[in-house]
């Protein structure tokens, strides 16, 4: 009898301490500590926000609430892969790692482990192939899309001819600042200009050396992918030699307040691109008031609210949530495994009529995700600060990437990898 | 004059300013190694949380604002008022002696005649401990940093070397305030060692603790006295980098820099935390300018500590450091 209630006991101890496993898992891969906190913070707090008023208004989604698990990986490569594996067995649904180098290292594992991986706009460029990455997803933008939609807006400033032209490009020194060089070398021999490369070694407190180089050389125009406090130290540096900033482009993860305000009226006229509009007058704002700000439930200090980062944490939430929506519709199953999410993710068309009836109309791309297509539109806008009113105002509409360029060194990089790795292509119909 | 040996000599300028700011860091390491024998690996967090406190006491920022918010539901996040810079520096200044104080009260008396690795490692935690510290304070967000520094192109050094060689020189303003506290800062801590009663103090603890002890010097005197002088400099080193970044935690980093110039330069010589600094900044920036491009670039970082290691090979203790001798 004893024994009967000590494993009865027991039992509900293991329920009570476990996670109801009808929720849906969303880990987040956050870093609210370290050199990056900065920029980490407001993307976590609009990830658990998003999520905070999808439950408390919906009672999640399909009525089952989402359990989001958040662990810390201070932008270490290493300790994301520990989140990684500390999370995985809570029934995880989609990793998003927020760091290239993080993604790089779970593209074997979550793919081993039959999770996928959504790397918005961030990551390895080439998993936009679904025949060869069948679990990794960087929609709706990847950085050679990035880096080719930039040179198209330098090209739209220069009557299309940009021959002789110099660019220079200022990069962080890691996987993900290395990302575009590939894409840029190729627009370089397509139109003609001359590319020159920067490197800033983590974290990018010290530029002096890069910023005399760039003075000595006076290129045309300066483009950056840089992360933390790299970005307002390229800006400061940048104003302090007196760059036109308005020829100095960022990448969309340089691209926040974070980078602008340090350097007050000197960032004035920096651009950057934009995965999605700036600002937060949008709908679906009333409800994140109602749900989550009012009812004391944010995330964090609750002082990010409508920054540019914070409101990309929320575009993540949108689109994983989405996701397993979709894969909800499919399965005809309210409690999905990650398999049925990745199918999801797969069957993924957010149209601009979703994304207004999400309260969010026109906030980012309309794209449609496939088999074989894992990256998106590959479009993006061009955003630019005003340092009197500190705001970012679009300056373009959305700007494609030149397909004829990145679409065959997709293919030439994702074959290499599937070779590598002896996988062998999916087809899709 | 060809514009690369022109290039050069600007590069060289710049590198001797980004010297003095590493400087700014070691000098920190320096004082609380002479004193005490400690390696503080928290000089590099008590620089960012000096920042922090600045431009919070600055701000008029509640502290904790975060913290009392989730206790008792209020939203309080600053008080409404505006310090002006010199009383707000006065405030920090307090507040780093205040540090000073409970660090000597809470650690460092309980680890009297410990092995240096084990006051090292009460650092180690200290740093991490600071750091979380600083966050719940004055939360982690960026913060524009604004006591009326200089900042930008120094106009009259670029029309002078423009009248001279047709190529404007570029020497950012902050860089020559940076040197010109710096020098300050030298002449003041030699002059407060040398001559006064407690720098003399200070000078016999640092020669020989049990000696000191013995003639009546309160250790733990001096060594709060100690600690707030790494704190001040701490400030300082906060400040001139914070103007650059924004005060952010990365800015705790910046005891990476520090490392080389105290390698070369001993960890025992104010002097030596100068000329290492100076020779570190000139050194990566000229190799950068020159080799750099040719191997792909940023060789700033790793080529610090290859230019310090090579200076040990010939001088273990450093250029200025004291030869160790122990008898047995």
């Amino acid at each position: 009898m004893k024994l009967t209630k000590l494993v009865a006991a027991a039992a509900l101890a293991i329920a009570a301490a476990s996670p109801a496993l009808a929720d849906l898992v969303l880990p987040s891969l956050s870093y609210r500590t370290g050199p990056y906190a900065v920029n980490g913070i407001p993307v976590a707090d609009g990830f658990a926000d998003y999520l905070t008023m999808l439950n408390a208004r919906d009672g999640g989604i399909g009525g089952v609430p989402i359990k989001m698990i958040e662990c810390e990986t201070g932008y270490n490569t290493e300790k994301g892969v520990e989140c990684y594996e500390a999370t995985k067995g809570e029934g995880a649904l989609i990793y998003s790692p927020l760091s290239t180098g993080i993604t790089y290292q779970l593209i074997p594992k979550a793919t081993a482990d039959g999770i996928p991986v959504h790397s918005m706009g961030y990551g390895r460029t080439s998993a936009a192939n679904g025949k060869v990455f069948e679990w990794i997803f960087n929609y709706p933008a990847t950085y050679w899309d990035g880096a080719s939609i930039a040179i198209n807006h330098i090209l739209a400033l220069e009557n299309n001819d940009i021959k002789g032209k110099k660019i220079a490009l200022v990069y962080h020194n890691s996987g993900y600042g290395k990302e575009p060089i590939r894409t840029l070398e190729e627009l370089a021999k397509k139109h003609g200009f001359e590319l020159s490369l920067l490197p800033v070694d983590h974290p990018g407190q010290e530029q002096k050396s890069q910023w005399l180089s760039i003075r000595q050389q006076k290129p045309d125009y300066v483009l950056m992918w840089g992360w933390g406090v790299m970005n307002p130290v390229a800006i400061q540096e940048a104003a302090n030699i007196r760059f036109p900033m308005d020829h100095f482009i960022g990448i969309w993860w340089s691209g926040s307040e974070n980078d602008v305000l340090p350097a007050g009226a000197g960032s004035n006229g920096y651009k950057a691109l934009a995965l999605a509009n700036p600002g937060d007058g949008y709908p679906i704002m009333a409800d994140m008031k109602k749900y989550v700000y009012d009812a004391g439930k944010s995330a964090g200090a609750g002082d990010q609210v409508g920054t540019v980062l914070y409101m990309r944490g929320m575009y993540q939430a949108l689109l994983s949530t989405e996701a397993i929506r979709k894969a909800q519709e499919m399965s005809g199953e309210m409690n999905v495994t990650p398999a049925m999410v990745r199918d999801g993710m797969e069957a993924l068309n957010i149209t601009e009529e979703l994304m207004a009836a999400r309260g969010m109309p026109g906030f980012g791309p309309a794209f449609q995700v496939s088999c074989a297509n894992h990256g998106g539109s590959g479009i993006a806008k061009i955003q630019q600060w005003d340092a009197t009113t500190k705001k970012w105002s679009l300056v373009t509409d959305w700007i494609s990437a030149d397909r004829s360029i990145i679409d065959p060194l997709i293919a030439e990089d994702s074959e290499a990898f599937a070779k590598e790795n002896n996988i062998t292509e999916r087809a899709c119909n | 004059m060809p514009d690369q040996l022109l290039f050069a000599m600007e590069v060289t300028l710049n590198g001797l300013m980004a010297g003095v700011l590493y400087s700014l860091v070691a000098l920190g390491f320096v004082l609380i190694f002479k004193a005490s024998g400690i390696f503080n690996y928290a000089q590099g967090v008590m620089a960012l949380f000096a920042a922090l406190t600045l431009v919070g006491i600055q701000d008029g920022q509640v502290p904790f604002a975060h913290l009392i918010n989730a206790i008792f539901g209020t939203n309080v996040h600053h008080f409404g008022w505006h310090v002006p810079a010199v009383f707000a520096i006065i405030l920090t200044l307090g507040v780093m002696v205040l540090f000073a104080i409970i660090v000597e009260r809470y650690i460092l008396k309980h680890l009297v005649n410990q092995e240096p690795i084990i006051l090292f490692m009460a650092t180690i935690g200290l740093a991490y401990f600071m750091e979380g510290f600083g966050d719940l304070m004055w939360g982690s967000d960026i913060k524009k940093l604004d006591i009326g520094l200089p900042q930008g192109l120094n106009e009259t050094l670029e029309s002078v070397t423009y009248g001279w060689w047709g190529y404007g020189f570029f020497i950012d303003n902050l860089d020559i305030a940076a040197t010109i506290v710096a020098a300050i800062l030298v002449i003041t801590l030699t002059l407060f060692s040398q001559y006064s009663k407690t720098g003399r103090a200070l000078r016999a603890v640092a020669d020989d603790h049990q000696a000191a002890l013995s003639v009546g010097i309160s250790l733990r005197f001096i060594w709060v006295i100690v600690w707030s002088i790494a704190g001040f400099v701490a400030l300082v080193a906060g400040v001139m980098w914070g103007a650059k970044s924004g005060v952010q935690f990365s800015l705790s980093l910046i005891a990476l820099k520090a490392l080389p110039v105290l390698m070369l330069g001993g960890f025992t010589s104010i002097p030596g935390a100068i000329v290492g600094g100076l020779i570190i900044g000139v050194g990566e920036k000229l190799f950068e300018f020159s080799i750099g491009p040719m191997i792909g670039g940023a060789t700033e970082n790793w080529f610090a500590y290859m230019l310090a290691l090579l200076f040990l090979v010939f001088r273990p203790q450093g250029l200025f450091g004291d030869k160790i001798i122990e008898r047995v």
